[in-house]
């Protein structure tokens, strides 16, 4: 990790535990989590539900607080904030990606990517076009700006949600099984696409149960009850777009 | 967000939903209309009747005997007779504040002319009759002082006499028999038709008081008196005027009720105007209460309109919506629903008064009822949208955004 130590650190969290309430039972979904994400790492962050996989996924992405621990977030401290705060930090620190592309029915992809801005005064209408415009060529998806979400496929759904997650310039993107919905080779389409975002320097979490994607990631943490089991660097990351070329050719393509 | 972002998506919103839109509207569109055809019609009524006393003049003072007890027994005052001659004269004598003053007598019957009768009422009336009731002659003269003092057979009429008597053809100098007794008729009445309860006011003879006293009734009291203030301002002053002088004319201690009973043409219109605004006030509330329950259709239709979002609610608040972001994002949407709603109910509720019109109800809108319809409909908005708003922005985003 001597290379690492120079860069910046993005994602810090120091034993952070969450519980919950169920009834009179207190469930400990985290029991202690500790680990730096540095600037230009793609983690992927694994385990079997009940893992507290997601539990640490919405701790990451600033939707809960921790009950005990601090989760510092580009230099921010995360569990003291409110909640409008914490949404205002997403805002500017934070690009999702949901395993559901939960884009915006009946609305274009133009708009969908440039829904984070709407939220952003510092943006005016022509300043969120112009950036979400800049978001979907990086995706790939410069010629289908004005097609509506129901006009689209999966993966170009999927692609436009990537988009959405880009266009505030986020610290880290958090991708949420974000192949989860797809073919293979949709996925590893992907993947290509996120590997290409780890190439231009950008901080990705990869929350997935899927083995198969710590592959072609730098890092992959490991969960098991609400625990880290194993935090290992990938020395031998394996390119996606290799893998796609080697995939049988579709029928349908 | 800022509130061009937010009407945009509130925008988006209700076009998205367009229909469903229209008919949660259509509730505020049906109340407001309600709302202002009834005051406006109300409204107008009120001026109608307000118009129509004031062409009878607005400073009538009526004096009438009332009150009077016989061994605890309340009389019926059109039996009473303590109006008298000297009232008249103290009156007449002592009076600051009226202007006109005319003893009445009637006498209801048969009235005929060659082989053409009417059943009409003989007014028996000193010489200020037509300037307390705002009236002039078309024709003729009206009688004169000497008229009063001989009791003379003298007499003008109405409108209606001349057409019922005489066809329409002119009747001075004629004479008419009224209980048997000859009238000449020396004047016809200017016409005012009917007064707004229907009274068909050129059906009357007017001749003087002493005459029907003696000659037809055979009485010495009156059975009104009708005065003028100097003004509709003075009113109360004459009225006052008039109770002391009555008072002390009929020797009424300190203390005991009045015989008589005075009323004004202005105590009359507030009547009628409290009446009518009373009538109004029913009709409004009652064209409020569907106002009230499209209010309580719009909250019904953005509570689904919140479920049916959850998701996109849980996705705007990952991305970086704050509570308050979201709970604006519906309270407009159900304002705009709202006040589109108001604004169409208005067009049509001044198309209604229109239709009021061209049937003949009186039908005025008043201004300041378009400002409380955009008033009421603003606060629809609001009150029935905040609870839904609410209830957006209070979703945990964790669970909005998994919610299928």
């Amino acid at each position: 990790m001597n290379s690492e130590q120079n860069k910046k650190v993005v994602i810090e969290l120091q034993d952070v535990r969450r519980d919950f309430k169920v009834g009179e039972e207190v469930v400990h979904a985290l029991r202690g989590i500790s680990f730096r994400i540095y600037e230009g790492e793609f983690v992927t962050i694994m385990g079997t539900s009940g893992s507290g996989k997601s539990t640490l996924l919405n701790q990451l992405g600033c939707l809960d607080t921790p009950t005990k621990g601090e989760y510092i977030l580009d230099g921010v401290p995360v569990r003291t904030m409110s909640k409008s705060q914490r949404a205002k930090l997403r805002n500017r620190k934070i690009g999702f990606v949901f395993q559901n592309y939960n884009l915006l029915a009946k609305t274009t992809a133009v708009d969908n990517v440039a829904l984070p801005l709407m939220y952003n005064s510092k943006y005016n209408a022509r300043q969120r076009r112009e950036a979400a415009i800049e978001a979907l060529k990086a995706v790939g998806l410069g010629d289908r700006l004005e097609h509506k979400s129901n006009q689209m496929s999966g993966g170009q759904m999927q692609r436009v949600a990537i988009a959405r997650a880009l266009v505030n310039d986020p610290a880290v993107i958090l991708a949420d099984e974000a192949t989860g919905n797809l073919d293979t080779r949709t996925s590893f389409e992907m993947l290509v696409l996120f590997q290409k975002l780890h190439a231009e320097g950008r901080t990705i979490i990869f929350v997935t149960h899927n083995p198969e994607i710590a592959k072609y990631s730098s890092r992959n943490i490991m969960l098991r009850d609400g625990k880290i089991r194993e935090d290992v660097q990938n020395d031998n990351i394996q390119s996606a777009a290799e893998a796609l070329a080697a995939l049988p050719v579709n029928q349908d393509d | 967000m800022n509130f061009i972002n937010l009407f945009k998506v509130a925008m988006t919103a209700i076009a998205s939903n367009a229909f469903r839109s229209f008919l949660s509207m259509l509730g505020i569109i049906i109340g407001v209309a309600a709302v202002i055809i009834m005051m406006a019609i109300g409204q107008g009524s009120k001026e109608s009747i307000r118009g129509e006393i004031a062409k009878m003049g607005t400073n009538i003072i009526t004096i009438r005997p009332g009150a009077e007890r016989r061994g605890g027994v309340r009389l019926d005052p059109s039996s009473m007779q303590t109006l008298k001659m000297e009232d008249y004269e103290s009156i007449l004598k002592n009076k600051k504040y009226v202007t006109y003053v005319s003893p009445e007598v009637t006498a209801s019957g048969q009235c005929i002319y060659g082989a053409n009768n009417t059943s009409t009422t003989i007014y028996g009336e000193s010489l200020d009759y037509l300037s307390i009731r705002l009236w002039s002659l078309d024709d003729g003269d009206f009688f004169t002082e000497e008229d009063i003092k001989k009791g003379a057979k003298v007499c003008v009429v109405g409108a209606t006499i001349v057409k019922e008597l005489f066809n329409g053809s002119n009747p001075i100098g004629k004479n008419i028999r009224f209980k048997s007794i000859p009238f000449k008729v020396i004047g016809v009445l200017r016409s005012k038709g009917e007064n707004s309860w229907g009274m068909d006011q050129d059906n009357v003879i007017v001749t003087p008081y002493t005459t029907v006293m003696k000659r037809l009734n055979a009485q010495t009291y009156f059975n009104t008196i009708t005065c003028s203030a100097i003004t509709e301002e003075m009113t109360d002053n004459a009225i006052n005027e008039l109770t002391d002088i009555l008072r002390e004319s009929h020797n009424i201690k300190d203390g005991a009720e009045d015989d008589f009973r005075i009323s004004s043409q202005a105590e009359m219109m507030d009547t009628m105007s409290t009446t009518m605004d009373t009538i109004t006030v029913i009709l409004v509330v009652a064209a409020a209460f569907s106002l009230l329950v499209a209010g309580i259709g719009i909250m019904n239709i953005m509570l689904v309109s919140v479920t049916e979002r959850t998701k996109e609610i849980g996705l705007r608040m990952s991305v970086g919506a704050r509570g308050i972001d979201i709970s604006n994002q519906f309270l407009i949407e159900s304002i705009m629903i709202s006040l589109t709603g108001g604004l169409l109910g208005i067009i049509l509720g001044w198309l209604g008064t229109l239709a009021c019109h061209a049937v003949g109800l009186p039908a005025i809108i008043p201004l300041w009822s378009i400002f409380v319809s955009f008033a009421v409909c603003t606060i629809i908005g609001v009150g029935f949208g905040y609870f839904p708003a609410k209830k957006a922005a209070s979703l945990d985003p964790i669970e909005a955004i998994r919610y299928e």
